[in-house]
C-alpha cells in the first residue's frame, strides 16, 4: 500500500518529529500527528526527523514506528540533543534537510517548533511559513491566520525548501497503529560552534491531559477573583474525566498572578480547539478569543450580561460563577 | 556594552480589523497605529538593563514609512538614546517578511558593533514568530527566544535566560553577543512622562532607505487573498444549570 503511494509522487517531506523531552514525549508526539494525513492525501513521501538523547532514542523510534503512511524514520543523538538549545537541532536539520534534498520541512506550532524553524529558515535562506491551518492547491498554497486570527492569509512561498509550522488543531488527526518496521537511518548531530546551551527545566505540574490535546478545557479568567477559587474549575473538570480535560485561564487570570502562564490561552499563549470551552469569568477579549474560537462548542459563564464572550459562545448563562460551577460539577456528576 | 532594540509600527490592539474590499491585505487607512506590545516590553528591558549598568546604549530601529518615525519617537521617549530609520514603503505587515527583517538588523548589528539585540517575541500583524530566531542564524550567534527572565553576565559576557515553554520554564544559557526575544510576562513597560516626550524630540534619529542597504528584501512569500474569517454566530442564553446540561447532552452532545 505505501509503495502505490509513493510510485504516484516526486515530492519528498521532512515532517519533524519534535521528541526532545522525555517526559512530554507522547504529547509532542500527539501534537504532530495530525500533518500525517494531510501529508497522505497529498501523497508526500514523509520521512520522520527524531532527535533525543543515546538513552531515550530507540524508545521514541519505537513510538514513531506505530503511525502509518511514513517511509524512513532519521534519528540523530547525542548528549546535546536530549535537552537541546535550539541551535542545535536546527544546525542538524540543515545537515540533514541538504543531504536529502527535501522540498518541505513541517513541525508543530508548538514552543519548540516556533523556536527551531525559523532558526533553520536563517541557515537556508529559506522564509518559513508558520502556523498553517490549511495546505491548499496541492501544497502550493498555505492559509495561515494574522492579526490574532481575525484574518486569513493565502500565501505562496518562491522558495524551493518550504518550512512550515501547522496548527495542530486545525488537522485531522491519525491513529497510531501496530508497529511498523520503518527503515531508520542515523546522521551524526552537527553542534559545531554552537553557543548555547540548555540548564534546567522547570516543568508545571499537573495530572490533567496537556491543553493542546484535551477534548474539554475549563477555562478561568479575572472574575475567579484568585488563585485559590480555580479549585472549583479542577472540581468540574475532575467530573468531565481528567484523562480528557484541561484547565486553562486567560491572560487577565495570568497577568493578575491567580495561575501560571502556560495555562494561557489566547494569541500570546496557547491556541486550543477542544469539543467543549467553558469560559467562566472571562469578558471574551480578542486577544483571548484568538486562541480558542474554533472551538466546536463554546459555554460562557459570566455574570455581566454584556461580556463579549456571549457573542461567540453557543451556550450562555448569565450568573455567579461560584454559585453555577459547584452546581454544574455536581448536576453533571449525578448524570454518571 | 550597547543594545538594538527593534520597534514595530502595527495597528494598534484594541483597532477591529477589517479587511480592504480588493481582498490584498488589511485595511490600514487612517486607523489608530502603535507600538508593537512585546516590542514595548523589548525596549523596558533593555533601558532596565542600562539603569542596571549593564548596558551603556539603547538604540532603537525601526523599518517602514515615514510614520515609522512616531515609533522610534516613542521609543526614545521610553528612554532609548537614539534611533535607526530605516525607510521603505513596503506594507510591512505583509510584504517585508521576518527574512528581509533579519537581513536588516544582521547588517545594523555587523556594522554598529552591538552586544546584544532584543526583539519582541512576535508581531501582532503578521504574527509570524520567527525574526529573532532567523537573525541568531544569520549572524551565527545564539538567540534566546520567549524570555521571561534575562539576567546578564557582564564580566563573563554570557547571559542565563528563562524561556516561557509549553510545558512550563527552561532555563538556558547563551554567549553574547546574542539576540533575545521577549514574551509578555518578561516586564510590565513603563509610560512616559510629557518632559521626556520633549527631550526625545532632540534625540537623534539615523535615517537610512531599505533599497540603498544592498540586502535582498524581495517578500518570498507572495500573498495570494486576504479574507475575513468565517464569523462564529452567537448562540442562546440558558437560564438555569438544568437547561445548560440538558442542551450540552441533547442539543449538542458533547456530555
Amino acid at each position: 500500500m505505501l509503495s502505490m503511494l509513493f510510485k504516484n509522487t516526486t515530492q519528498k517531506v521532512l515532517n519533524r518529529q519534535l521528541l526532545t523531552q522525555v517526559q512530554s514525549q507522547v504529547n509532542n508526539l500527539f501534537q504532530s500527528q495530525p500533518i500525517f494525513r494531510e501529508t497522505l492525501q497529498l501523497q508526500f513521501q514523509v520521512d520522520i526527523f527524531v532527535h533525543g538523547g543515546k538513552d531515550s532514542i530507540s524508545k521514541q523510534v519505537e513510538e514513531v514506528q506505530k503511525y502509518p503512511g511514513i517511509r524512513s524514520i532519521i534519528t540523530s543523538a547525542s548528549d546535546d540533543l536530549s535537552n537541546p538549545y535550539g541551535d542545535h537541532v536546527s544546525q542538524t536539520l540543515k545537515k540533514v534537510v541538504e543531504s536529502h534534498s527535501y522540498d518541505k520541512v513541517i513541525a508543530s506550532t508548538s514552543a519548540f517548533g516556533k523556536d527551531v524553524t525559523p532558526r533553520l529558515g536563517g541557515l537556508l535562506d529559506v522564509q518559513p511559513i508558520t502556523d498553517v491551518i490549511q495546505v491548499i492547491n496541492n501544497g502550493q498554497q498555505f492559509l495561515r491566520p494574522i492579526y490574532a486570527g481575525n484574518a486569513l492569509s493565502t500565501v505562496s512561498s518562491s522558495d524551493k525548501i518550504k518550512i512550515l509550522t501547522i496548527r495542530a488543531t486545525n488537522f485531522e488527526k491519525i491513529a497510531a497503529g501496530s508497529a511498523n518496521t520503518y527503515p531508520v537511518k542515523e546522521v551524526a548531530a552537527q553542534n559545531d560552534n554552537v553557543q548555547g546551551k540548555w540548564l534546567e527545566n522547570n516543568v508545571s505540574e499537573s495530572e490533567m491531559v496537556e491543553l493542546g490535546s484535551a477534548k474539554y478545557v475549563v477555562s478561568g479568567g479575572r472574575g475567579m477573583k484568585n488563585g485559590e477559587n480555580f479549585k472549583i474549575l479542577y472540581e468540574l473538570a475532575n467530573v468531565l474525566g481528567k484523562q480528557h480535560c484541561a484547565v486553562g485561564a486567560s491572560r487577565a487570570a495570568v497577568d493578575a498572578g491567580f495561575v501560571p502562564n502556560d495555562m494561557q490561552i489566547g494569541q500570546t499563549g496557547k491556541v486550543v480547539a477542544p469539543d467543549l470551552y467553558i469560559a467562566v469569568g472571562i469578558s471574551g477579549a480578542i486577544q483571548h478569543l484568538a486562541g480558542m474560537k474554533d472551538s466546536k462548542v463554546i459555554v460562557a459563564i459570566n455574570k455581566d450580561p454584556e461580556a463579549a464572550i456571549f457573542k461567540v459562545a453557543n451556550y450562555g448563562l448569565v450568573d455567579d460563577l461560584f454559585k453555577v460551577i459547584p452546581e454544574l460539577s455536581q448536576k453533571i456528576k449525578a448524570l454518571q | 556594552m550597547k543594545a538594538l532594540v527593534g520597534v514595530k509600527r502595527v495597528l494598534d490592539y484594541a483597532i477591529k480589523v477589517r479587511v480592504n474590499p480588493q481582498k490584498t491585505g488589511v485595511d490600514l487607512q487612517g486607523l489608530k497605529m502603535s507600538m508593537n506590545p512585546f516590542d514595548e516590553i523589548a525596549i523596558e528591558e533593555a533601558i532596565k538593563m542600562r539603569e542596571a549598568g549593564v548596558i551603556q546604549q539603547v538604540v532603537a530601529l525601526s523599518i517602514g514609512d515615514k510614520n515609522a518615525a512616531e515609533t522610534i519617537r516613542q521609543a526614545l521617549a521610553l528612554g532609548a538614546d537614539s534611533g535607526i530609520h530605516v525607510q521603505t514603503d513596503l506594507r510591512i505587515d505583509q510584504d517585508l517578511q521576518p527574512l528581509a527583517v533579519a537581513k536588516v538588523f544582521a547588517k545594523m548589528i555587523k556594522e554598529k558593533q552591538f552586544d546584544l539585540c532584543v526583539l519582541g517575541k512576535q508581531s501582532i500583524d503578521d504574527d509570524f514568530n520567527q525574526t529573532g530566531q532567523i537573525l541568531g542564524s544569520i549572524l551565527g550567534i545564539p538567540s534566546a527566544t520567549f524570555s521571561s527572565k534575562i539576567e546578564i553576565d557582564v564580566a563573563n559576557k554570557k547571559a542565563t535566560v528563562t524561556r516561557e515553554v509549553d510545558f512550563g520554564l527552561q532555563k538556558i544559557e547563551v554567549q553574547l553577543p546574542a539576540v533575545f526575544t521577549c514574551d509578555l510576562r518578561l516586564n510590565t513597560p513603563r509610560f512616559a512622562n510629557v518632559q521626556s516626550i520633549i527631550k526625545a524630540k532632540k534625540k537623534p534619529i539615523e535615517v537610512f532607505n531599505l533599497a540603498d542597504l544592498g540586502i535582498d528584501f524581495a517578500p518570498r512569500l507572495k500573498v495570494e487573498k486576504v479574507e475575513m474569517p468565517q464569523e462564529r454566530q452567537g448562540g442562546v442564553i440558558v437560564g438555569s444549570v438544568d437547561e445548560l446540561i440538558s442542551k450540552l447532552k441533547n442539543e449538542a452532545k458533547v456530555i
